[in-house]
């Protein structure tokens, strides 16, 4: 197992702190005048997504955490888990819910979503940045207005819920913006 | 992999132009007070006895395993033996792996040696040369001992606190350090000094710490009191300056150089050869009645131009050396 000196911390380092996988987000290195040195870390568990705030020793060691992102294609889920194949080497994988967590509302079959293994099982998904999703349920739409102001709630094919501009209609697709939520524009599919 | 995008410097050309200006005006400060500017050697084959410095090693093909220095301070009080006089140096001095908001690997100090001084002395100069550097600080420094600072910031006693005591203290006003061991007192009271008592220090306001602990004397000489005349200078948070009365019992040197290489035996760090030519010269003649600083020279910088990081006072930080 590799094992990383506090003098090797950067941001985005993994390792395993309290047999959890965690990536650094913040690295300040602090030493009074003479004394012993110390890191005060920013890290984020990636099983849980909490930050924590921890202090080493300059110098100590902490083991690196097996942890990559892989590009992966979502094919189907079984009420239970999501299953993700590689594309390159076709090897399936499950992700369970916690796993999947708030990606499982912008994921569509065939989507290629970000994967993060750790020891090789699924810790965390992350959906495209833009998705394009078919409206499955909303108010009628309201013809001539392409003003977008107000808006009214639009339910999309993978369940999510986004806010849409008033002519939008049951069967447009959509392109959303994943990391915020919002409605984009309406897709020519 | 292209460097596009890094080659150019990590200060701006305004703060690198102040940063002259500021040079300039330390060399005006000493010369008015008649002290004689030297340059050591960076280069050395010896390194420091402190186990908590980390040093490159650079390896010579004629002169063998050699030392990039981490403070010019072994070479200067050879100069001071020698008969030099006060003398000043704006000195590289290069630390392995401290790197942050508040250090580069590579950093300049000012040093300065002041032949019949106290740490009192000292203390007033390097306020002196501060404020000359930086008139914005307002008010008259703030000084008070080691133990007030501990006792006014969090309340602790760091000299009559036993150490579990102490610890309990680390572990309340440092929660992100809980889970550290924290054996050593002097550990716990270097973890509350820098993350605890200090960044309550007042902002834009200096604090100047005195009396430390004779555990934490380093090379200052230690009263009769067990406290050590060293002092610290702090600007909010950020620390400037370190500074002795001189220890001038040769023995201290030697018993310190010691308990340094016994450390870094215990840490398992590599041994670094003790300074032969300075405890020659102190079995010579002892060091003058003196005291010295160390003052961080980019730090100054950053004061002055209100820099939230080391590289925005450097042409190239680390990273774009």
């Amino acid at each position: 197992m590799t094992t990383y000196s506090t003098n090797e911390f950067k941001n985005g380092l993994k390792i395993m702190l309290d047999a959890d996988p965690c990536a650094i987000i913040e690295n300040e290195f602090v030493k009074p005048g003479k004394g012993q040195a110390f890191n005060r870390v920013k890290i984020r568990n990636l099983k849980t997504g909490r930050m924590v705030e921890r202090t080493f020793k300059s110098g100590d060691t902490v083991p690196g955490a097996d942890v990559v992102d892989a590009e992966m294609q979502y094919l189907y889920n079984d009420g239970e888990f999501w299953y993700f194949m590689s594309p390159e080497t076709f090897e399936q994988l499950a992700a369970d819910k916690t796993a999947v967590g708030d990606a499982a509302k912008w994921m569509k079959e065939q989507a290629i979503c970000l994967v993060t293994l750790w020891n090789g099982v699924p810790l965390s998904v992350e959906p495209p940045n833009h998705v394009i999703l078919k409206v499955t349920d909303t108010d009628p739409g309201v013809r001539g207005d392409t003003s977008g102001g107000g808006g009214k709630p639009a339910t999309l094919e993978t369940g999510a819920v986004v806010r849409v501009p008033l002519f939008i209609n049951i069967g447009d697709s959509l392109k959303v913006n994943t990391q915020t939520g919002e409605y984009i524009a309406r897709a020519k599919e | 992999m292209g460097h596009e995008n890094d080659w150019q410097p990590t200060a701006p050309l305004a703060t690198l132009r102040l940063r002259a200006a500021l040079l300039a005006r330390v060399r005006g400060f000493f010369a008015e007070r008649d002290f004689l500017e030297v340059e050591t050697p960076i280069l050395a084959h010896a390194g420091a006895a402190d186990a908590q410095l980390a040093q490159f090693m650079i390896e010579d093909p004629i002169h063998g395993q050699m030392y990039l220095q981490t403070s010019p301070e072994y070479a200067m009080k050879r100069l001071l033996i020698a008969g030099s006089g006060s003398i000043f140096q704006i000195a590289k001095a290069f630390r392995q792996g401290e790197a942050g908001s508040r250090h580069n690997p590579e950093f300049t100090i000012i040093e300065w040696y002041a032949l019949g001084y106290d740490d009192k002395r000292l203390r007033e100069e390097v306020c002196a040369l501060i404020a000359e550097l930086l008139p914005h600080l307002k008010n008259t420094p703030r000084t008070l001992s080691f133990s007030a600072a501990f006792k006014d910031t969090i309340g602790v006693d760091p000299l009559k606190d036993r150490t579990d005591e102490l610890r309990q203290s680390a572990y309340t006003f440092v929660p992100s350090a809980k889970h550290l061991t924290l054996d050593a007192r002097d550990d716990i009271l270097d973890l509350l000094m820098s993350q605890a008592v200090a960044p309550r220090f007042p902002d834009h306001h200096l604090t100047v710490v005195t009396d430390y602990p004779a555990s934490q004397a380093a090379l200052a000489r230690v009263r009769a009191d067990g406290l050590a005349d060293r002092f610290e200078v702090y600007c909010g948070a950020l620390e400037l300056a370190n500074g002795f009365y001189e220890a001038a019992n040769p023995r201290q040197y030697a018993d310190r150089f010691e308990e340094e290489a016994r450390r870094r035996h215990e840490r398992g760090l590599c041994a670094v050869p003790a300074d032969e030519r300075l405890l020659a010269a102190l079995g010579w003649r002892p060091l003058p009645d003196c005291a010295g600083v160390a003052v961080g020279f980019d730090r100054l910088v950053m004061l002055a131009v209100g820099a939230a990081h080391i590289k925005e006072t450097l042409a190239f930080a680390i990273d774009r050396a």
